[in-house]
């Protein structure tokens, strides 16, 4: 069983190549920290990850699942963070759960439980009867990861999640989703421009002018510099 | 096949807590046609002669012709309040949650439309409540055989709202669709005024008006409000809801890229 494989992908905007050709394979339970700064086809390729559009060229494989010869069984393995929020508001924590959990399937008493296990991973528990527009942005973020934990995905995909987010929430998210990741044997694609959230053990994806710069474990690939520094060195020069 | 039922209850339930929510909503929707109901027919009561036609048997006075159209508006104001959210919910991001279920896009889609016509059902039985209250009531059969007609109608006018939702491309271009979609299906039927008596005006508008999906939908309605099936305005609205779908299950197909613009 593979995590995430992405083969030849290219995809284009009219005549603007957003994504040019990106290839590379994420294990089952490592943590890829997908890094790029704005613009470099990050959110592109979330979105055809989740099929809200699909590429002409290249391949998309969730937990052995082609995307498009059999979406709805890859669709069901994986986990979605937006950057942007996708919380009805209006509604309870719980009931956004409950929503989510039947777009999947679930109901009942078994969808009951996966919620209340998934609040309580994520230390939500007691706020599940809370109004999501009465949550900070911490909490709402922590409410869409338990939320997206709820069908028990294989992978996880992160589109920039701790956008907006103060220092302490950031680090408590980014260290949370590292333990599921190390604990859990979920395969996560973490999309971020931020560096301070990337460890030394994670596999680091490069993503510049929707080309893949470069791949491999972060703490390699940065060698005796910060990873900021080698981040900006890598992405100077023109596309 | 269960978790597809499983998500259309849960579309269904999500779409009645927003609009019990929404207040306002429902209150817009019940004023807009009383008031045509009971300024506007009452005005034209005079002017407007209506002969003998079916399904009526008998002189009818205008407030009782104009209910059927006056449902029929409901439906499409409704329709069109549905797709006004769909773009909302893409632009706000809570679409992608939705499009992105493990089931095939068009049962999605359907789902929508299904929780959308449950909405414009109750309103349109709210009203048909109110104008019973103010004295213009239907035969008792009638109010349990509309059921099915306006289910039907508000399928079709619902799915041209989702295949317009598909079309426009930000909210602030939803003006248009009021002025190049709403005003003229509800003017250019026969919800307002027979299609004999459009006639004797201009034979061109008359023959618009025949065309027009949303008079097949209004007289399904009005035929069923009286206990009796209008079989062509049944096949007509069923035929242009079907190819308003399609239209929207093409508008919203992933290869298309409907949602790239927003990434």
């Amino acid at each position: 069983m593979t995590g995430l494989t992405v083969r030849n992908l290219s995809y284009s905007y009219g005549s603007r190549r957003a994504l040019d050709d990106v290839s590379f394979d994420v294990g089952p339970g490592r943590f890829a920290a997908l890094l790029g700064p704005n613009g470099a086809g990050k959110s592109t390729l979330f979105s055809l990850l989740t099929r809200l559009f699909t590429a002409r060229e290249g391949g998309i494989e969730i937990a052995g699942h082609d995307l498009a010869r059999n979406p709805r069984a890859a669709l069901a393995r994986i986990g979605v963070v937006f950057q942007q929020p996708t919380l009805d508001l209006d509604l309870t924590v719980r009931r956004n759960l409950s929503y989510f959990a039947a777009l999947h399937g679930l109901s009942g008493r078994e969808a009951g439980s996966r919620i209340d296990a998934a609040l309580e991973r994520l230390g939500m528990a007691e706020r599940a009867q809370e109004r999501a527009r009465d949550l900070n942005g911490g909490h709402r973020r922590r409410t869409e990861i338990a939320r997206c934990l709820i069908h028990a995905p294989s992978v996880l995909l992160l589109d920039e999640p701790t956008v907006g987010l103060d220092a302490a929430s950031r680090k408590a998210i980014t260290d949370h989703v590292h333990d599921l990741s190390r604990d859990s044997g979920l395969t996560v694609l973490w999309a971020t421009h931020l560096t301070d959230e990337i460890e030394d053990s994670d596999h680091l994806l490069i993503l510049h002018h929707g080309r893949l710069l470069q791949e491999g474990l972060a703490g390699e690939l940065r060698g005796s510099q910060g990873l900021r520094d080698h981040f900006l060195k890598q992405t100077a020069g023109p596309p | 096949m269960r978790h597809a039922f499983i998500t259309l209850n849960a579309i269904v339930l999500r779409e009645a807590q927003r609009f019990v929510r929404q207040r306002g909503r429902f209150v817009a929707a019940l004023v807009r046609p009383l008031i045509w109901l009971l300024v506007f027919a009452a005005g034209f009561r005079a002017a407007l002669g209506l002969s003998i036609a079916p399904p009526y048997q008998t002189y009818i006075t205008y407030e009782v012709y104009i209910v059927p159209g006056l449902c029929g508006m409901i439906l499409l104001f409704n329709g069109m309040q549905s797709s006004l959210s769909l773009v909302y919910d893409r632009e706000m991001g809570s679409m992608r949650l939705l499009l992105t279920a493990p089931l095939p896009r068009w049962w999605l889609l359907f789902c929508r439309l299904v929780a959308s016509t449950a909405i414009s059902i109750l309103q349109a039985y709210t009203f048909l409540a109110v104008a019973a209250a103010f004295g213009i009531r239907m035969p008792v059969v009638g109010y349990l055989a509309v059921l099915p007609a306006l289910a039907v109608a508000g399928i079709m006018l619902g799915a041209l709202g989702l295949a317009l939702s598909s079309l426009i491309k930000q909210l602030e271009n939803f003006a248009g669709v009021m002025n190049f979609v709403i005003f003229p299906m509800f003017f250019l039927s026969t919800a307002l005024y027979p299609l004999w008596k459009m006639a004797e005006s201009s034979t061109m508008l008359r023959d618009i008006c025949a065309v027009n999906p949303f008079t097949h939908a209004v007289e399904f309605i009005r035929f069923a409000l009286y206990g009796q099936f209008n079989g062509p305005a049944l096949g007509w609205t069923v035929v242009a809801g079907a190819i308003f779908f399609l239209l929207a299950v093409w508008g919203y197909d992933p290869a298309r890229g409907l949602l790239r613009r927003k990434s």
